[in-house]
C-alpha cells in the first residue's frame, strides 16, 4: 500500500493550516473548532494545540458524530451500520465562527451531514471546513476552505488516515482494490 | 381409496390369506388366514379353502387386527360443520386405521337428547365409513345442573356418557351420574380437571409457562378429580374412565384404584405420550387440553402403557378452522386433531422404540375400547363384525397435512418422519380405505 | 467500504465491537446477545445527548413511519417512546385499542394485515396477550418492537433499567440485584431476569409464594420469600408494582399485610448496601410495595429510569431501523 503522507508531512500541514486559519480569520476568539468522529476529532486537537502556539489562545474544542445525519440508514447498503458515539460540543456555538475538521474530503456527505447537525446546535456566523486530504470526485456542491494534501485518486481505490490517536501511528495510504474485484 | 357403501349381502366372501393376525382378546399372534361373509368373520385358521371368495393375499411384513376403536374424538357435527363433518371426520378415521370412533357430546347442539344421538347415527350411515358411537351428555347441555335421560339415551344408541370439555364439577352430580349410569351398564367418562384450579389457563404450569408468560394449569388440577372419581367409582361401584389422562400423579390414583378393583379405566393420546411442554412455543396448533406436560409426566404415560395400568389410546381428534386458530396463544380454542397421526406415532414411538408388542398395541386401541364401551368389535373371533385393520409397521410415513382427509388442519406433527402406517381398511368386509404410499397396496385392489 | 463512511478511511478503529442488531424485531430480551445488549445501551448512552440540547431532534428516521399500536392502556410507555420517535423525526402515529376496529371484532391477525397495508416501517406494539408480538411479526413485514405483552416480556422497560444500573454500578458481574413483588404477572422481571443473569448479575427474586411461577429456580435466580433475605447486601433493589386486582385471586389477603411483609420501607433498606439504588418501573403503589419517602428518598432513581427511557428506546428504534436483513 503506497505511503502519500508520512508522520512529518502531516505534521507540516496542520502547522501550515494553523498559519493560513490565522490569517483568515482576525477575530481568533470567535474561532472555535468542531471534529468529526472519528479521526477528525484528533486532528481539531492538533489544530487548536498549533494555533494556541499561534496566537497564545485555547479556543473551545467540540466533537460531533453525524450517524444521526447519514442519508443512508434503513436504505439496505451491503455493510456494517456505523456505531453511534457520543456528541460533545461543550459551548454555544451562536456567532462563532466554527472550523469543522474531518480527515478526508471525498463525496461531500459527511459534511453535508455535519453541516446538518451543527445546524441544530445554534446558529453559527460562520462555518469552515478543514481536511487533511482532498479526494476529489465530489458529489455534493462543498468545498474545503483549508486542505492539508490535494491527492488525486481514482473511484475504486480507498484513502486511509491513520494517526497515532487512533491506529498508533500518523501516514495517510492510498489502498488498492482487492485482486478478487479486479477479475 | 375411500368408497360410500354400506356392507350389503349378497356380496361375495372374502378370504384374507396368509397374514400375521394379531388378535389379543383370543390371544392369537400368527399367521393365519381370516374368512369375512355377511359382514362378520365366518372363520378364521390355516389355510382355509377359498371356495369362491375373493382372495387377498396379505403381502409380508403386514398385520392383521380388529378394527381399530378410537373412544375419544370430536366429530363437530351438529352445528360446528365449519370445523368437521361426520362425513368428512369418518373419513379421516378409516384413512387413520379406525373402523370405529366414539364421538363426544360437545356439539350444538350439545349431544343431550335421543333426537341428536339418532341424527348422528343416521348423517354416520349415510357417510358409509367408520362406525360411530355416539356418547350422550351427563348433564343437559353439560352445565353440570340436570341430568340428562341416559336411558333413552343409551336406547338411541349412546355407549357411553360424558360432559367432556366440561368436567363434571361437583361430586354429587358425579356421583349419581356413576349410580344411575351403572343400571345402564355404560360408562362415565369424564375430563378431569378442577375448574377453580384450572382457571384461565393455557398451558402446563411449568417452566416452559413462565418463560412463555402463559398461565399455567397445574397438573394437580386433573389428578385432584382423578383422585375424588376413583373414589366416587369405589363409593358407587360405577364404572369411570379417565378421558385423555396427562400427569403421572393420576395414573397413581387410577392404580391405587385398580389394585382395589374399582371398576376405573382411563385412556392417553399419542400427543400427550409423545410430546412435553418443553417444545411449546406460540404455535396454537401445540395448545390443547390436558396441555402438554414436563417429561416426567410423560415418562409416567409412557410406563402405564408399557405396563398395563392404562387401558386405551385414543385421540381427543379435536378439529378446529384455521380462523379459530388464528389468534393469540392465550385466546386460542385447545385441541389438536389426531386421527390420522395416531397410528404412525404408536408405531414409531411405543413399537419401534421397544416399548411395548404389536399385541399391546392392538389391546389398547382395539381390545379394550370395545370391552370398555361394550362394542361388538375389538376381536377377530368368529361372529366378531368383519371390521380388519391392516398395519405396516415399517413403512415410513411423512406428516403432511395436506393429504388429511379431515376438514381440519391443527396438529403439531407436519412434516414428522415416522416408522409405521397403516395399510388398509375394511369395514363390514368391505376394504374401504387403502395407503397407496405402502408398497403392497395393489393387494388390496376393490373388485 | 461503507458507501455512508466515504468521506474517511473507515476501516480500523472501533470495529472490536459490534455495530449492529442481528434480528429487524425486538421482541423479547432473551432473543438478544449479551454483545447485542451492550451496544443498546452504548447507543442509549450516545443518544441522551440528543436530549440536552436546544433543539432535541435528529434526522436519522426522517420519512420512516413507526405506528404505536397499543392495546392496553399505558400513557407512560406510550409517551416515552412517542417522544423517542419524534426525537428521531419519525411520523409517530397512535393506535390504541379505544379507537381501533379490535373492539368491533376484528382479530388481531386482520388488524395487522390492515396496518401491514398502509406500510409501517415500525411497529410498536403493546398486548394484553403473551406472544401478541410474535404473531404479528410472523404476519407484518414491518419491524416489531415489543413494548410489553401479556406476562411475556418487556424488554425495553429492562433495558432501560440496565442503562440505569450502569449508571451507577461499574459492572453487571456479581452485582446482586433483588426483584421484588408480583413475579407471577410481571413481564418487567421475566426480561430482567433474562439480562441480568446473562450479564452476569446475582439475581434475587422475592415475593410471596402465590405470585411465584412455576419453574422460576431455572431461570438462574434464587427465589426466596423473606424480603430481608432478597434486600440483604442488595446493589439493586427493584420494586415491582402490585396490581390491586389481585387480590380478588386470592394471591394475598390484604394491601396493609402486603406492605407489612414485601413493602420496602427505610428500615428494610437499611440492610442494603449503603450504595444501593431502589428502582420501580412505575406507575407506584406509594405505600404498598413502597414507602414514599423511599420513592422519594436519596437511594431512589426512579425518575432516572424515565428519562433514560427516552434514550433507551431511541437506541432500539435506531438499531431496529438500522438492520439490513439478507444482504452478509
Amino acid at each position: 500500500m503506497p505511503v502519500v503522507m508520512e508522520a512529518g508531512r502531516i505534521s507540516r500541514a496542520l502547522m501550515r493550516i494553523a498559519h493560513e486559519i490565522v490569517e483568515r480569520n482576525r477575530d481568533v476568539e470567535k474561532l472555535a473548532l468542531v471534529g468529526i468522529r472519528t479521526r477528525g476529532v484528533p486532528l481539531a486537537r492538533r489544530i487548536a494545540d498549533n494555533l494556541h502556539g499561534i496566537v497564545d489562545r485555547e479556543l473551545p474544542l467540540g466533537m460531533l458524530d453525524i450517524t444521526l445525519y447519514r442519508d443512508d440508514l434503513m436504505r439496505h447498503t451491503v455493510g456494517p451500520q456505523p456505531l453511534l458515539r457520543h456528541t460533545e460540543i461543550p459551548f454555544s456555538i451562536d456567532d462563532r465562527h466554527i472550523l469543522l475538521v474531518d480527515d478526508v474530503l471525498y463525496t461531500g456527505r459527511t459534511i453535508r451531514a455535519a453541516l446538518d447537525a451543527l445546524v441544530d446546535f445554534g446558529r453559527p456566523q460562520a462555518i469552515q471546513l478543514v481536511v487533511l486530504v482532498d479526494r476529489g470526485h465530489r458529489e455534493l456542491p462543498i468545498k474545503a476552505d483549508y486542505v492539508g494534501k490535494n491527492l488525486p485518486t481514482a473511484v475504486r481505490e480507498s484513502v486511509q488516515v491513520r494517526l497515532v490517536e487512533t491506529d498508533g501511528a500518523d501516514e495517510v495510504l492510498i489502498q488498492q482494490p482487492a485482486e478478487e474485484e479486479l477479475t | 381409496m375411500a368408497t360410500r357403501s354400506t356392507p350389503a349381502a349378497g356380496q361375495p366372501p372374502v378370504l384374507l390369506k396368509g397374514g400375521r393376525v394379531v388378535d389379543p382378546a383370543r390371544g392369537v399372534d400368527g399367521e393365519c388366514d381370516l374368512l369375512l361373509r355377511d359382514g362378520v368373520v365366518a372363520e378364521t385358521g390355516r389355510d382355509l379353502p377359498v371356495d369362491g371368495a375373493r382372495v387377498i393375499q396379505i403381502p409380508d411384513g403386514l398385520v392383521v387386527c380388529p378394527g381399530l376403536i378410537d373412544m375419544h374424538v370430536h366429530l363437530r357435527e351438529p352445528g360446528q360443520e365449519y370445523k368437521e363433518t361426520i362425513a368428512s371426520g369418518t373419513a379421516a378415521a378409516v384413512a387413520g386405521g379406525f373402523t370405529g370412533v366414539a364421538c363426544m357430546p360437545n356439539t350444538v347442539p350439545v349431544n343431550d337428547h335421543a333426537g341428536i344421538t339418532s341424527m348422528i347415527l343416521r348423517k354416520a350411515a349415510e357417510a358409509g365409513l367408520a362406525h360411530v358411537y355416539p356418547i350422550g351428555a351427563v348433564t343437559a347441555g353439560s352445565r353440570g345442573e340436570q341430568m340428562t335421560e341416559i336411558g333413552a339415551l343409551r336406547d338411541a344408541g349412546c355407549v357411553a356418557i360424558s360432559d367432556d370439555g366440561h368436567p363434571v364439577a361437583e361430586a354429587l352430580m358425579m356421583r349419581r351420574a356413576l349410580e344411575y349410569a351403572s343400571m345402564f351398564g355404560i360408562p362415565v367418562i369424564n375430563h378431569c380437571e378442577d375448574p377453580s384450579l384450572k382457571g384461565d389457563g393455557a398451558a402446563h404450569e411449568g417452566h416452559t409457562a413462565a418463560v412463555l408468560g402463559l398461565r399455567g394449569i397445574p397438573g394437580a388440577a386433573e389428578e385432584v378429580m382423578v383422585a375424588r372419581d376413583v373414589a366416587l367409582s369405589e363409593l358407587t361401584g360405577g364404572a369411570v374412565h379417565i378421558a385423555h389422562m396427562s400427569v403421572a400423579g393420576s395414573l397413581r390414583a387410577v392404580r391405587s384404584g385398580k389394585e382395589r378393583g374399582v371398576a376405573v379405566t382411563c385412556e392417553v393420546t399419542p400427543h400427550h405420550f409423545t410430546l412435553t411442554d418443553e417444545q411449546l412455543t406460540y404455535d396454537t396448533n401445540w395448545k390443547m387440553n390436558p396441555p402438554l406436560r414436563g417429561s416426567a409426566d410423560r415418562d409416567a404415560m409412557l410406563e402405564g402403557l408399557a405396563d398395563g395400568s392404562i387401558d386405551a389410546i385414543a385421540t381427543d381428534h379435536a378439529p378446529h378452522h384455521a380462523d379459530d386458530k388464528a389468534v393469540e396463544f392465550a385466546e386460542a380454542p385447545f385441541g389438536i386433531i389426531g386421527l390420522e397421526t395416531a397410528i404412525p406415532l404408536v408405531l414409531d414411538r411405543l413399537l419401534h422404540s421397544g416399548r411395548i408388542s404389536i399385541g399391546r398395541i392392538v389391546e389398547l386401541l382395539a381390545t379394550n375400547p370395545a370391552r370398555i364401551l361394550g362394542l361388538p368389535g375389538g376381536s377377530l373371533a368368529p361372529g366378531a363384525p368383519a371390521d380388519v385393520t391392516v398395519l405396516a409397521p415399517d413403512a415410513a410415513t411423512r406428516v403432511r397435512k395436506d393429504t388429511f382427509r379431515s376438514q381440519a388442519r391443527n396438529m403439531p406433527f407436519e412434516g414428522w418422519q415416522l416408522r409405521g402406517a397403516v395399510a388398509a381398511v375394511l369395514i363390514g368386509g368391505r376394504t374401504v380405505y387403502v395407503n397407496g404410499d405402502v408398497g403392497a397396496a395393489s393387494a388390496f385392489d376393490k373388485s | 467500504m461503507t458507501p455512508g463512511a466515504a468521506d474517511g478511511g473507515a476501516a480500523g478503529g472501533a470495529a472490536s465491537h459490534l455495530s449492529r442488531l442481528r434480528s429487524r424485531h425486538l421482541l423479547s430480551a432473551a432473543d438478544l446477545t449479551a454483545e447485542e445488549v451492550l451496544l443498546i445501551l452504548d447507543t442509549a448512552g450516545a443518544m441522551r445527548e440528543v436530549g440536552t440540547r436546544p433543539i432535541k431532534k435528529v434526522p436519522a428516521l426522517r420519512g420512516k413511519t413507526v405506528v404505536n399500536l397499543f392495546f392496553e392502556p399505558s400513557t407512560r410507555t406510550r409517551t416515552s417512546f412517542e417522544i423517542a420517535e419524534k426525537r428521531l423525526s419519525a411520523d409517530a402515529l397512535n393506535i390504541s385499542a379505544a379507537t381501533s376496529s379490535l373492539v368491533k371484532g376484528e382479530t388481531l391477525a386482520d388488524t395487522a394485515r390492515n396496518l401491514e397495508a398502509m406500510a409501517p416501517d415500525i411497529i410498536v406494539v403493546r398486548h394484553q396477550a403473551s406472544g401478541a408480538c410474535h404473531m404479528l411479526a410472523d404476519i407484518c413485514s414491518s419491524r416489531i418492537v415489543n413494548a410489553g405483552d401479556g406476562m411475556h416480556e418487556h424488554p425495553t422497560q429492562a433495558l432501560l433499567d440496565l442503562l440505569t444500573i450502569r449508571d451507577h454500578k461499574s459492572t453487571f458481574a456479581g452485582l446482586k440485584v433483588a426483584i421484588v413483588g408480583d413475579l407471577l404477572h410481571s413481564r418487567v422481571m421475566r426480561s430482567n431476569v433474562v439480562l441480568l443473569t446473562m450479564l452476569g448479575a446475582d439475581v434475587w427474586v422475592c415475593g410471596p409464594p402465590t405470585m411465584m411461577p412455576a419453574g422460576i429456580g431455572r431461570l438462574g435466580v434464587t427465589a426466596t420469600s423473606s424480603l430481608d433475605a432478597a434486600v440483604d447486601g442488595a446493589d439493586v433493589i427493584m420494586m415491582l408494582r402490585i396490581q390491586l386486582e389481585r387480590m380478588s385471586g386470592h394471591f394475598f389477603p390484604s394491601l396493609r399485610e402486603y406492605h407489612e411483609l414485601f413493602g420496602l420501607s427505610r428500615a428494610r433498606l437499611a440492610r442494603a448496601r449503603p450504595d444501593v439504588i431502589v428502582m420501580h418501573p412505575g406507575p407506584l403503589n406509594r405505600g404498598v410495595e413502597i414507602a414514599s419517602d423511599v420513592a422519594d428518598g436519596p437511594y431512589s432513581v426512579i425518575l432516572e429510569q424515565v428519562s433514560n427511557g427516552v434514550a433507551l428506546r431511541m437506541a432500539v428504534l435506531y438499531l431496529i431501523a438500522g438492520v439490513t436483513e439478507g444482504v452478509d
